[in-house]
């Protein structure tokens, strides 16, 4: 077990090298001066010159890449050239937008695509399976920010329950919610839709299974077998995905984001792009990288502990 | 029953009281987020649009209709060489911090914004300060290296505030100027909070308190004014939307005009657009009004060379350019080009630009002109083309005011080179007579139209949706801002 582990570190440090090698090049081979984007058309050439020395632009590129790299080691992710504050300051107050949003989207879905998937799976091929089916057909297909404009339109134009955007801080928990309930709406149900359709077909095909004919031999009705035993087998792949739909929903809510003129980490990321903020772009996209790496490998360990056949296979 | 109706008529009146007396917040959203609060070390118009006299103020300043009138200086004398001016400062004027604004912090914003490690970006304005002296507490004298007929002007740009030393450290995030509204609060990526300085030395403002917004999404924000989430969107980013605010009276909307001169840049030293034959016929070739219609959705104004329609000394000269397709192919063969030719345009985001790009490359098309486009962001125009002046063609709105001297500047992206106009500009900027000074600008615009520097386009416009009890915000925009300072609500 420890060489598992040790073997999977090994495999997460150089993981986090790769990433770091890579976002660096990529973000700095971006065409764009930084210095020129925040001073303008009418800067002067020694204006330029003096800015870019203050923002370190003027050092070779690996010294740049190893004062980042050895920056993050002791926690300091460098300062915002254009919001001239500590990133880590930054990334503080949008993550409790993104993050509860996420969670927020996460439970709806779940909420959701349960009972859904079940009645769908239970009653395979009858009304209620098709609607359903069809239902999330639709749901897989609209694209999320076009059902976020629909949203809008109608809860917050025409009906006045909520306002059209923004966030107004955690002072007040109940207005904070509020104003993440319709961005929330519109991230979760397409991956509702997705999740429904995963534990339908996970659902049938645990009740294919042989220990389910068993049960109901036993004397089980089709009901009770489906409760007591297919619906806690069926979860092993909807968690699965439910994970991967949590990091989507972390970094992906971009565009709901924009959408709905929220401060979270996808705008962050969005106008620090445009801006040339590079730094910033680095250190947060650096930092999502090193989210889902460290996440991926206490899965990793998990599954090594609950099944032996892994830990041997490695 | 009785006792409903009771409460009801109660509840009526307390209703009725409620709205008697006048709203004094306001929520007023712009489309980008300033990127920090130091008007003095970026270009970002948006530090402007939230700070500039709000906020902070210089020695003279810009009013709705761009005229300059006194700020913190209450009058000024000028030595008959122009190169003295002696600026007498208004008493009694506080920092929001609670410190004297004298003539100590004149020199010190003036000195720090002319030196060497200076990142202003429009240090321009500064250059020709030879240097700056306090006389007394209240008077302080600034001497010109040479005659700056501009000076006054240059003194009310939002990079020439008067910022406090003591606040120089934590100006980016904790802005401390003198004006009529102090800093509170900035949740990046959300809001921006103003309150009233009650301590102000000029008239109180109506509004107690203020909050902006940042909205750049054209639909999103559609609905934060439909659902009322602000009262004024000023640079409205949707203006196809605009008629169905005009038709609804909980709205009023302004359209105003800006110092945007907005024109089909050439690249004056790239062949074939160093031939003024060439240059004559792309502008012969563009339709404005089908641009202003079909880009703008119908706002903005037609111009002839690059000033702004509504300055008086502006010379309507759009017939130089008047469109016309023949000729414009008649001239294009005298040029040698009778199969036309290809060249690029490079177009950077604002709608303008890229729903602009498409109508000017199908109009060129008419004459045989293919030009492909390119589709940028910001920073990678300033690259390419900005700096690397690796382009034919751009499209672009010159949004500082009185710009006319980048075409005195023979490295300026569209490298126009001509002597002639450069010895007028450098007599324009020698002159402080009024009367001399129109007939130079005159000159100079002019000059530039015959020339066919550029394609000039239209005047950007500048949409502005309101609540309709709102009174006092500005219709046209000198300058990036959006002064509250005379913004009331009616009653």
């Amino acid at each position: 077990m420890i060489r598992y582990a040790g073997k999977r570190l090994l495999s997460l440090v150089l993981s986090l090298i790769t990433a770091s090698i890579v976002i660096f090049a990529v973000i700095e081979v971006i065409p764009g001066d930084p210095a020129s984007f925040m001073l303008g058309v009418n800067a002067r050439a020694d204006t330029l010159e003096a800015l870019r020395d203050q923002m370190g632009l003027n050092d070779p590129l690996h010294v740049r890449y190893f004062n980042w790299v050895t920056g993050m080691l002791t926690g300091d992710f460098g300062t915002s050239w254009t919001y001239k504050t500590p990133v880590v300051d930054l990334v503080n107050d949008r993550i409790w937008v993104s993050l509860p949003l996420a969670v927020y989207a996460l439970i709806l879905s779940t909420l959701i695509a349960f009972p859904a998937g079940i009645i769908a799976a239970s009653r395979r091929g009858g009304p209620a399976d098709m609607s359903i089916m069809g239902a999330t057909q639709l749901g897989v297909a609209i694209p999320n920010f076009w059902f976020a404009m629909i949203l809008v339109l109608i809860f917050a134009i025409n009906l006045r329950w909520f306002s059209a955007g923004g966030f107004p801080g955690w002072d007040n928990p109940a207005l904070a919610i509020k104003s993440l309930t319709l961005p929330a709406i519109a991230l979760a149900l397409p991956q509702a839709a997705i999740l429904a359709r995963v534990m339908r077909s996970s659902l049938l095909d645990t009740l294919g299974e042989d220990y389910i004919r068993t049960a109901r031999a036993k004397g089980l009705t089709r009901r009770q077998a489906l409760w007591r035993h297919a619906v806690r087998n069926a979860l092993i792949p909807v968690l699965t995905i439910i994970g991967l739909q949590f990091s989507f929903l972390l970094a992906g809510g971009i565009i709901i984001e924009q959408v709905f003129f929220l401060p979270g980490l996808g705008r962050l990321i969005f106008q620090s792009i445009s801006g040339r903020d590079l730094i910033v772009v680095e250190s947060v996209v650096m930092l999502l990288v090193f989210v889902v790496i460290v996440v991926n490998f206490a899965v990793d360990i998990a599954y090594g502990a609950v099944d032996p056949r892994l830990r041997s296979k490695s | 029953m009785t006792h409903f109706t009771k409460l009801l008529s109660a509840s009526m009146l307390a209703l009725t009281a409620s709205m008697a007396s006048a709203q004094t917040d306001i929520t007023v959203a712009i489309q980008l987020e300033p990127p920090n609060l130091d008007p003095t070390g970026g270009a970002a118009q948006a530090i402007d649009s939230v700070l500039y006299s709000n906020v902070f103020e210089g020695l003279t300043r810009f009013m709705a209709d761009g005229s300059v009138v006194a700020g913190l200086a209450k009058s000024w004398d000028i030595s008959d060489d122009g190169l003295t001016y002696t600026f007498m400062l208004n008493e009694g004027v506080m920092f929001h911090d609670g410190t004297d604004m004298n003539a100590d912090d004149v020199k010190f914003s003036l000195d720090r914004a002319r030196a060497d490690d200076s990142t202003n970006a429009q240090k321009g304005l500064f250059a020709d300060i030879a240097d700056v002296t306090v006389v007394d507490p209240l008077t302080v004298q600034v001497t010109l290296a040479q005659p700056n007929g501009s000076f006054l002007f240059n003194m009310a740009w939002g990079d020439a505030v008067i910022v406090a030393p003591e606040s120089i450290e934590t100006i980016a995030s904790n802005p401390i100027g003198t004006g009529a509204f102090a800093f509170s609060d900035w949740v990046q990526g959300d809001r921006l909070e103003l309150v009233r300085n009650d301590a102000y030395w000029g008239d109180a403002p109506a509004l107690e308190s203020a909050t902006f917004r940042f909205i750049s999404d054209p639909t999103a924000a559609f609905a934060a004014v439909m659902a009322e989430d602000v009262d004024a969107f000023v640079g409205f980013p949707a203006p196809e939307n605009l008629p169905q605010f005009e038709a609804d009276p909980r709205f009023q909307v302004l359209v105003g005009n800006t110092e945007g001169e907005t024109i089909l840049s050439m690249n004056n030293q790239m062949p074939p657009f160093d031939n003024v034959l060439v240059r004559q016929a792309v502008s012969l070739a563009i339709d404005r009004q089908a641009i202003i219609d079909g880009a703008m959705f119908g706002y903005g104004t037609p111009i002839g060379t690059h000033f702004a329609p509504h300055n008086p000394n502006y010379v309507d000269l759009i017939a130089n350019s008047a469109h016309n397709p023949d000729r414009a192919r008649e001239l294009l063969a005298e040029a040698g080009f009778a199969d036309g030719f290809t060249t690029t345009l490079k177009l950077p985001p604002p709608s303008y630009a890229r729903r602009g790009g498409e109508i000017i490359a199908a109009q060129l098309r008419e004459v045989g002109i293919t030009a492909e486009i390119t589709n940028l962001e910001w920073a990678q125009w300033l690259e390419e083309v900005f700096k690397a002046k690796d382009f034919g063609m751009s499209i672009v709105s010159h949004t500082e005011p009185m710009d006319l001297g980048i075409y005195a500047n023979p490295n300026y992206y569209f490298q126009y080179d001509n002597i002639v106009f450069q010895a007028v500009m450098d007599k324009l900027n020698a002159t402080t007579d009024l009367a001399m000074r129109s007939e130079l600008m005159a000159a100079a615009q002019t000059i530039i139209s015959e020339d066919y520097v550029n394609g000039y386009l239209f005047q950007l416009a500048v949409p502005t949706v309101a609540k309709a009890g709102l009174n006092g915000l500005w219709l046209d925009q000198p300058t990036a801002a959006v002064d509250l300072t005379g913004v009331s609500w009616s009653e």
